[in-house]
């Protein structure tokens, strides 16, 4: 039986790792993603997983252990936030090449420099090009249930990828919310078994992992990757479609609230989306057609989707939490490309706001609406909320 | 001359770092009035750590880099400008979980850097895990029922990677700290401090260390002997030695490498006018 319990975004995901129950779980703190660890560390203490805990000496050697691990057949997991993601950047870039499923909850933070500890989306965002699945999180209980859709999704036979399941550091990750956490027992049937096809250590089926492949074979192999990563698509529906059973929740490709008969739409993700349903709901209120789109899975991105639901709009405005220097916002960039193949585009605006975790506000976002809707927007013309003069 | 800075000390009351903190200030502060150092000379630079905030404190060139970075950054500003006196503060996480590997190289290539480490066996910052030095068994938020590796011994390990000034400081003997940080600080090639400091809020080890050290500079010691100081490093638990350990002038790297010359102010500007004519 399902039972509600208060939780920070980062206890919620940790939560989840101890129902997964992985075989090995390496670490090194990094602020805000630590608490999930502790979390953890808590659980293995007391005996209520069976992992293998190994906290190391920096995130490039927490995630080279977990690749270790999965290659060896385990199931393992780590996390980690901002600089530790830079820091282990060389490994998270070796993993979807060697097709390992790996489930990595990212606490976004805003990466160095200057030092903040705050959220943004930058760190993440700096590895969109790389072959993780991506899925982002608005609360904790999406946070929660998103670790399980994406281990489906990872260890699926069509995509073998791994896959960063996304909250925000602090807003989310340290702030306490009532999570309906599921029956161990229900998460325990759901999640299975790990049934790699082969592996490390295998005395029987010897195989090679991560060899050298020259211009003879690398382009190969990072096709296939891709092809991996299209089919995971298709697979995170399916996935979902099966989450829901014993969640009651759904897992769309994006959450649309009240953007049905909407003239102006928003697209915003995680917490900040919270905010905008709030001045949606009193904007609706007053009569005023506005709605929301909140990307869910950001990689693979759905651009067909996406197409579909906002062909007919009048204007979208897309909020960021990060700045992609010298070129349009990253999910500005994405719902712009989507909209190519039609022939009356809607108007668009690409806003900048909460870089290095200063508040966006309802007021802000109801202001966002007015100005959309007034008509002066500029689709080549990046704004800023709250930026000081 | 006072180099402090208007800005709040934001450590916890009794915190290791102040100890650490007051004798590097009087020793500055002292040495610049004295004419022995340029205070426009200095760079100090931190790491990521609670300490790391202490470039904040002092009114001197400063660079707040990133997690474990540290050795390799200071090697840099030192051979860009051989001048300039390059003193470092790391922490046991920064020299030697993350950084390691640079700690080391820094200690060999004998880089005329100075490495001061904030050394107090936890990362206080993410709120108490255990890091490199954190005695085997150590009770910490990520290890509940005690860390099962061993420590490493930091003087030892700089000594075997030849680093010419090895010391120990305590940050509860303020006086006995200023000593070492300024035969540190006026050491020419790679010093390497190593302070032993707690963390009042997640390894209190005052009294731990207050009833343990002893100073060398009481004993008979002597610190021109190589084999001896690796005998000494190891001594590490009823008695625990501060002081220096060692010490012997060696050509730095950027001797080594570039001699006398200091092309930050050397570089000549190539007359290329006539290139440029020809070009036009």
């Amino acid at each position: 039986m399902s039972v509600y319990k208060p939780l920070t975004g980062a206890q919620a995901t940790a939560e989840a790792m101890r129902q997964i129950n992985p075989d090995v779980v390496a670490a090194y703190p990094i602020t805000p993603q630590t608490p999930i660890v502790e979390f953890f560390a808590e659980f293995v203490a007391n005996g209520l997983v069976d992992t293998e805990m190994i906290p190391v000496e920096s995130e490039h050697s927490a995630l080279s252990c977990v690749v270790g691990a999965a290659a060896a057949g385990a199931r393992a997991m780590c996390a980690t936030s901002s600089q530790g993601l830079a820091l282990m950047w060389e490994i998270v870039a070796a993993t979807p090449g060697l097709r390992l499923p790996i489930v990595m909850p990212v606490v976004n933070r805003a990466l160095s420099t200057p030092i903040n500890i705050h959220c943004d989306h930058s760190d993440t965002m700096g590895t969109l090009t790389i072959g993780w699945v991506q899925i982002y999180s608005e609360n904790a209980q999406e946070a929660y249930e998103n670790v399980f859709l994406a281990l489906k999704i990872a260890e699926h036979p069509d995509v073998l990828l791994p896959v960063m399941v996304m909250q925000d550091g602090f807003i989310t990750g340290h702030g306490v919310e009532n999570v309906k956490v599921l029956d161990d027992a229900v998460v325990k049937e759901f999640v299975g078994q790990r049934n790699p096809d082969r592996y490390l250590l295998d005395l029987e089926h010897p195989y090679t992992i991560g060899p050298l492949a020259l211009p003879d074979f690398y382009y190969e192999v990072k096709r296939q990757q891709e092809e991996a990563i299209e089919r995971a698509k298709e697979v995170y529906l399916r996935a979902g479609e099966e989450l829901a059973k014993i969640t009651g929740n759904t897992y769309p490709y994006f959450e649309e609230y009240k953007s049905d008969d909407a003239e102006a739409v928003i697209v915003i993700l995680n917490s900040a989306a919270g905010t905008a349903k709030d001045a949606i709901d009193e904007l609706r209120a007053e009569g005023r057609k506005v709605g929301l789109i909140k990307p869910k899975l950001f990689r693979p991105f759905p651009y067909k989707e996406y197409r579909e639901v906002l062909k007919d709009k009048k204007v979208i405005g897309v909020l960021d939490r990060s700045i992609s220097f010298g070129s349009y916002a990253p999910v500005y960039a994405e719902i712009r490309n989507a909209l190519f193949e039609l022939d009356h585009r809607p108007a668009m605006q690409s806003y900048i706001y909460g870089l290095g975790g200063r508040d966006i506000f309802k007021s802000e976002i109801k202001n966002v609406f007015e100005e959309l809707l007034s008509g002066n927007v500029d689709s080549e013309k990046q704004k800023y909320i709250g930026l000081r003069g | 001359m006072s180099i402090t800075t208007e800005k709040k000390i934001q450590w916890c009351p009794g915190c290791g770092n102040f100890g650490i903190y007051n004798a590097f200030k009087s020793v500055l502060e002292k040495n610049i009035d004295e004419g022995r150092l340029k205070k426009e000379n200095i760079v100090i630079l931190s790491g990521i750590g609670c300490y790391g905030y202490i470039t904040n404190y002092y009114d001197i060139n400063s660079f707040h880099a990133t997690h474990g970075r540290i050795p390799p950054l200071a090697t840099g500003i030192k051979l860009a400008n051989p001048s300039l006196s390059v003193i470092a503060f790391v922490g046991d996480g920064d020299a030697y979980a993350e950084g390691m590997s640079h700690t080391i190289h820094a200690a060999r290539r004998n880089t005329d850097i100075k490495l001061i480490v904030h050394d107090n066996g936890v990362y206080g910052l993410t709120t108490g895990q255990f890091t490199p030095t954190s005695p085997r068994g150590f009770k910490g938020r990520s290890t509940p029922f005690g860390n099962v590796e061993n420590p490493i011994n930091p003087i030892t390990l700089m000594l075997v990677a030849r680093a010419t000034f090895v010391a120990r400081g305590f940050c509860g003997d303020i006086k006995h700290l200023e000593y070492i940080l300024e035969r540190a600080i006026f050491h020419k090639g790679f010093s390497f401090v190593d302070i032993l400091q707690p963390c009042v809020t997640f390894n209190d080890t005052y009294s731990f260390y207050r009833s343990r050290v002893y100073k060398l500079e009481d004993t008979d010691y002597r610190t021109d002997q190589y084999e001896k100081a690796i005998l000494k490093s190891l001594e590490f638990d009823d008695r625990i030695p501060i002081g220096i350990f060692y010490e012997k002038e060696e050509e730095s790297f950027e001797e080594a490498i570039r001699g006398t010359h200091n092309y930050f102010y050397e570089r000549q500007v190539p007359d290329i006018s006539e290139i440029v004519r020809e070009m036009i």
